[in-house]
C-alpha cells in the first residue's frame, strides 16, 4: 500500500524505477479506471470511497483536467467489488497519493491515445491535435469525437505510466478550488447515504447486543416476540440475537422486546479505569525500534523527562453503522459504507461460507467514520440476516449506543520521552518510547467482524501484529523529524486488547505527535527559546520550514498581545513523516471559574504536495483541528470491570457549537507539480500539542495527560 | 390513520400514533433528509420543524402531530433548486460526510424564521443541540450567516415597495 515519495519538488511523479504509479501498479489494465463509451460518455473507477473527505471531487478533478474535458461530463464509480480496481482500504490518507495518482496517469495516457488514434484518422501530426471537451481538435479545425476515437478498444491496454502529465502552467482545473459533487444531494435530502437506499420488499432489521464484550446467553424465549406486529424473523445463532421486520419502528420494538427477554451471564473482565495505565505499563510488549540509536544520553547531562498519555477515545459517528445485504440466486450482496469493501468481501465471504466470487460488497456513502468503526461489523450483520431470510434486502442499522458501546476504539497510549540539551542550545540526545495495543483489528479475516465472536461456531480474531514501518500504528509518527544527532526510539507493542481497539484518524500520529510536540516545547523552554525558532534550529527540510513560517506569521506569532487567561502554542508535523506538511498555532482562552479551556483561534498552514482542490484541503484541516480539540479537551471512554459505560452522547461529550473557535484559518501551501501527499488526518497531533503548548503558556501549567483537564 | 401534513400536503399515514415522526418520514414517506443519529434526542441529526419550533424527529411520537405543520429539508428546496439556506450551505461547502446537514439546516431554518438577522452568539447557542463530528461547525456558521445576509437582501426591496 504505501509507497515512497521523493522530495524533490519538481515533477517527481514519474515513478523510480520500474513501479507504475499509485494504484497502477496492482491495477495496470487502463480500461479498469477509465472507459469511454461509442457515444463519449467517460467513467472514471476509483477503488477508493467517499468517506466526506471529498475524494469524489478531487478524483474527478484529476481526471477531467487530464481528459481536457468539463468535471460535469465524468461520471465517477467508486469502490466495488464486481466493477472497480481493488484499492485495499481507504485509510491513512492515502487516497490522492494511490487513486489520485492512478488516475490522472491513466487519463493522461487515454488523451494521448485518442490523440494518437486521431492523428492517424486525420494523417497530421499529433503536435497539431489537442483534446478539448470530447473531442481531439486539429489546428486547421477538424474535429474527431472521443467516442468515435475508442472503438477497437483503444483503451484496452496495459498503463506504463509514462504519459505527459498537463503542464501546471496550462491547469484549468487542478489547484482550483471546486464544489464537491456530493453536496447538493445532502443539503436537499436526495438519496446520498446506503442509509437511504430503499429496494423493494426491503426488510428491517436490528441486532440486539450482549450487554458487555464476553457475556453469554443463558435464557430467552423469542416466541412471543415473534408474534409482534410486523415481525418477520427472531434470529438466534449463539449469543448472536437479531429482529427482522416488516418496518423499521417495528424492528426497534422487537429489538427492545428481545433485550428485555433475554437474560446473560457477565463477568468482570476489565481492568479497573482509574488504573488503565498501570494495566497498560504491566502488560508484556513486543519491542518495535523504530529508530536505533543509542539515544545520545548520558549521565552527566540535565535530563528532562516526561510521560504523557491518552484515554481510550472513540470515532463516534454521528450515524450509527449501516448496510443492506440481499441473498439471491446464490449470490450476496451487501452495500456498506465500509472503508474497504475488497477485504469486507473476503471477511464476509469466510464468515458465510460463500466463495469469494459470489459476495459482492458495493460502497455507499456513510456517516464520517475516521477511521475503523462499525460500518464493516454492520455490513457483516446485514449479510448474516439475508443468508436467514434469501431473496429479501434486509437493512440494518446500529443503535447509537451499540455504535458507542461496540466500535473498536483508538488505544489507550502511554509515551516517554527523555532528551538533553546541547551546550549550543540544540537537542544533543533523544530517547522515547511510545506504548499501546494495537492500531489495526480491520476486516480481511473474518475473525475481526464483531458478528464472528457471537455465533456458535464464533470466529476468534486473529493475534494483532504491529503495522509495519515507515508508516506504522501505534508508532506511526513516533520517530522525530527534527535532526538529532543521536535518537532511540522504540515502540512497545502490547498484544492484549480488553477493550476492542483498531484504527482512528492517524492512529499513533495523534499521540506521539501530541507528545513529541509538547516536550519540544518543554524542551524550548529549557533552552530559553521561542517555540518556533526552536523547532527551526532543528529542521532542514525547506518544505517543513515554510509551513512553519507561515502558520506563525498568519497567527501574529511574533507580537502575540499577551491577554490574561489566554495562551499561545505552536505545534508542527509531517503527516507519518512522509506525506503532509502542517504547522498550527493555536490561542486558547482558559475559564477561571469552570478551568474549562476552549481552544479560541487556530492559524493552520498546509502543504500537501500538488493541491487539486485547495477547498477540500482547508474542509479537511478545518474538520481535523475541531475534531482534534474534541479529542484533546473532552473525550475519553469510560467503563467498569464488566461494561463499557459510554454509551450515548451524554456519557461519551463531544465538542458542540457552544464550545467551538471564534477562528479557524487555514493556508494551503501549494507545490504544483509535485507529487500528492495525504493530508485528511495530517492536523490531528498538532492540533493536540498546540493546545497543550497554548494552556502551558496561559496557565504555567503543562498537562500530559488527555483529555487535558486543569484541575 | 393519522392525517399527517408534511412540506404542505397532508396525507393519511397507517402506523401506530407511538410511532415517532423520524420512522414515519423515512419510511412511510421516502423522506431522506431526517437521518437517524440517537434516537434520544441528543443529536439533532433527525431535526425537523413543527410549527415553526426545530425539534428532534426521533422523540416526537406522529401521534402528536395532527394539524400541525411538519417541515423536512426537502421541503426547502430541491438539489437542482436549492432554497436559500441549502444554497448557502452549498456555496459555503459547509458539509463533510453530509449526515448531520439535514438536521442542521433545519435547525438554522427555524431560527432564521423567527430571527433573519441573529448575531453570531444566537447561531451558536441556537446550534448547539445539533452535533457534528466532522468538525465542520466554522462553515455551517458562515453559512448561516450567509442565508441570513441573502435574506436581507431579498427583503429590502420588498420593504421599499410595501406600505
Amino acid at each position: 500500500m504505501s509507497f515512497s515519495l521523493p522530495l524533490r519538488p519538481a515533477m517527481p511523479q514519474a515513478p523510480a524505477e520500474k513501479r507504475l504509479p499509485g494504484s497502477l501498479e496492482r491495477s495496470p489494465q487502463l480500461d479498469s479506471w477509465i472507459r469511454i463509451d461509442e457515444r463519449g460518455a467517460i467513467t472514471v473507477f476509483t477503488g477508493k470511497c467517499e468517506l466526506g473527505q471529498g475524494i469524489k471531487t478531487a478524483l474527478v478533478q484529476v481526471a477531467a483536467e487530464e481528459l481536457g474535458v468539463a468535471p460535469e461530463s465524468i461520471h465517477l464509480v467508486t469502490a466495488d467489488t464486481a466493477v472497480t480496481p481493488n484499492e485495499g482500504y481507504t485509510a491513512g490518507s492515502h487516497s490522492m497519493q494511490d487513486s489520485g495518482t492512478a488516475i490522472r496517469y491513466a487519463a493522461a495516457q487515454a488523451r494521448s491515445l485518442l490523440i494518437g488514434a486521431a492523428a492517424a484518422q486525420l494523417g497530421v501530426p499529433r503536435q497539431r491535435l489537442k483534446a478539448r471537451d470530447g473531442e481531439v481538435v486539429a489546428d486547421d479545425g477538424r474535429r474527431l469525437g472521443f467516442g468515435p476515437l475508442v472503438k477497437d478498444e483503444l483503451l484496452h491496454v496495459t498503463a506504463d505510466g509514462r504519459a505527459e502529465l498537463t503542464d501546471a502552467a496550462h491547469y484549468r482545473l487542478i489547484g482550483k478550488p471546486l464544489h464537491r459533487i456530493d453536496i447538493p444531494a445532502k443539503v436537499s435530502g436526495a438519496p446520498a447515504f446506503v442509509h437511504d437506499l430503499r429496494l423493494p420488499g426491503m426488510l428491517h432489521a436490528r441486532v440486539v447486543r450482549p450487554p458487555s464484550y464476553h457475556a453469554t446467553l443463558s435464557r430467552i424465549d423469542t416466541a412471543p416476540i415473534a408474534k409482534l406486529p410486523g415481525v418477520r424473523a427472531v434470529h438466534r445463532d449463539g449469543n448472536y440475537l437479531a429482529v427482522v421486520a416488516e418496518r423499521e419502528y417495528q424492528a426497534i420494538a422487537a429489538m427492545h422486546a428481545v433485550e428485555g427477554a433475554a437474560s446473560w451471564n457477565e463477568a468482570p473482565t476489565l481492568p479497573e479505569s482509574e488504573k488503565i495505565f498501570d494495566w497498560l505499563t504491566s502488560q508484556p510488549a513486543e519491542e518495535v525500534p523504530v529508530v536505533s540509536g543509542s539515544g545520545g544520553l548520558t549521565g552527566r547531562m540535565n535530563i528532562l523527562e516526561a510521560t504523557y498519555r491518552r484515554a481510550y477515545q472513540m470515532h463516534a459517528s454521528i450515524g450509527p453503522s449501516c448496510a443492506v445485504a440481499q441473498f439471491e440466486n446464490g449470490q450476496l450482496t451487501v452495500w456498506t459504507h465500509s472503508q474497504g469493501v475488497f477485504p469486507l468481501r473476503a471477511a464476509i465471504a469466510q464468515l458465510v461460507q460463500l466463495p469469494a466470487d459470489k459476495v459482492r460488497c458495493i460502497q455507499l456513502d456513510g456517516s464520517g467514520c475516521y477511521g475503523h468503526n462499525g460500518a464493516d461489523d454492520a455490513g457483516a450483520d446485514a449479510a448474516l440476516l439475508a443468508m436467514a431470510l434469501p431473496g429479501h434486502p434486509v437493512r440494518m442499522q446500529w443503535m447509537r449506543e451499540q455504535e458507542h458501546a461496540w466500535e473498536p476504539y483508538g488505544s489507550a497510549m502511554i509515551t516517554k520521552a527523555r532528551a538533553a540539551l546541547g551546550p549550543d542550545g540544540r537537542i544533543a540526545g533523544w530517547d522515547y518510547s511510545v506504548r499501546s495495543c494495537t492500531h489495526a483489528t480491520r476486516a480481511g479475516p473474518a475473525g475481526n467482524l464483531l458478528p464472528a465472536w457471537l455465533l456458535a461456531h464464533p470466529s476468534a480474531p486473529p493475534p494483532p501484529r504491529p503495522l509495519p514501518l515507515p508508516e506504522g500504528g501505534g508508532h506511526r509518527n513516533a520517530a522525530p523529524i527534527y535532526s538529532i544527532a543521536d535518537a532511540r526510539v522504540a515502540y512497545e507493542f502490547v498484544s492484549a486488547m480488553p477493550l476492542r481497539v483498531s484504527a482512528l484518524r492517524s492512529l499513533g500520529a495523534y499521540m506521539n505527535i501530541f507528545s513529541i510536540e509538547s516536550f519540544m516545547d518543554e524542551l524550548a523552554q529549557s533552552a530559553k527559546a521561542d517555540p518556533v525558532d526552536f523547532r527551526l534550529r532543528h529542521l532542514d527540510d525547506p518544505r517543513a520550514r515554510a509551513v512553519i513560517k507561515v502558520a506563525a506569521e498568519r497567527f501574529g506569532w511574533a507580537d502575540y498581545p499577551r491577554r490574561q487567561d489566554h495562551g499561545r502554542g505552536f505545534a508542527f508535523a509531517r503527516y507519518k513523516n512522509l506525506a503532509a506538511y502542517l504547522a498550527l498555532a493555536a490561542e486558547v482562552e482558559v475559564d477561571r471559574k469552570s478551568r474549562r479551556v476552549r481552544l479560541k483561534r487556530a492559524v493552520a498552514a498546509v502543504d500537501s504536495g500538488e493541491a487539486v482542490n485547495p477547498d477540500g484541503i482547508e474542509n479537511q484541516i478545518e474538520g481535523g483541528i475541531l475534531q482534534a480539540a474534541s479529542w484533546t479537551l473532552h473525550e475519553r471512554v469510560t467503563f467498569d470491570r464488566t461494561r463499557i459505560t459510554s454509551r450515548d452522547w451524554s456519557s461519551y461529550p463531544i465538542l458542540r457549537f457552544s464550545g467551538i473557535p471564534d477562528e479557524v484559518r487555514v493556508h494551503v501551501v501549494n507545490q504544483p507539480g509535485a507529487p500528492f501527499l495525504g493530508t485528511g488526518e495530517a492536523a490531528q497531533g498538532p492540533t493536540a500539542a498546540a493546545i497543550a503548548n497554548a494552556i502551558a503558556d496561559a496557565t504555567g501549567v503543562r498537562l500530559r495527560d488527555i483529555p487535558l483537564t486543569l484541575l | 390513520m393519522i392525517a399527517l401534513t408534511v412540506n404542505g400536503h397532508t396525507q393519511q399515514v397507517d402506523v401506530d400514533p407511538e410511532t415517532p415522526l423520524l420512522y414515519v418520514l423515512r419510511d412511510e414517506l421516502a423522506l431522506n433528509g431526517a437521518k437517524f443519529g440517537c434516537g434520544i434526542g441528543q443529536c439533532g441529526a433527525c431535526a425537523v420543524i413543527v410549527d415553526g419550533v426545530a425539534v428532534n424527529s426521533c422523540v416526537t411520537p406522529v401521534g402528536t402531530l395532527k394539524g400541525r405543520r411538519v417541515v423536512t429539508v426537502e421541503g426547502l428546496g430541491t438539489t437542482g433548486k436549492p432554497g436559500v439556506l441549502q444554497q448557502a450551505f452549498i456555496d459555503e461547502q459547509a458539509a463533510q460526510c453530509g449526515y448531520c446537514i439535514a438536521g442542521m439546516i433545519m435547525r438554522a431554518q427555524a431560527l432564521l424564521d423567527h430571527n433573519a438577522a441573529p448575531t453570531d452568539a444566537e447561531i451558536r447557542t441556537h446550534m448547539a443541540p445539533s452535533l457534528c463530528r466532522c468538525g465542520t461547525h466554522m462553515r455551517i456558521l458562515r453559512a448561516i450567516r450567509r442565508a441570513s445576509e441573502a435574506l436581507k437582501h431579498d427583503a429590502a426591496p420588498r420593504r421599499e415597495t410595501g406600505p
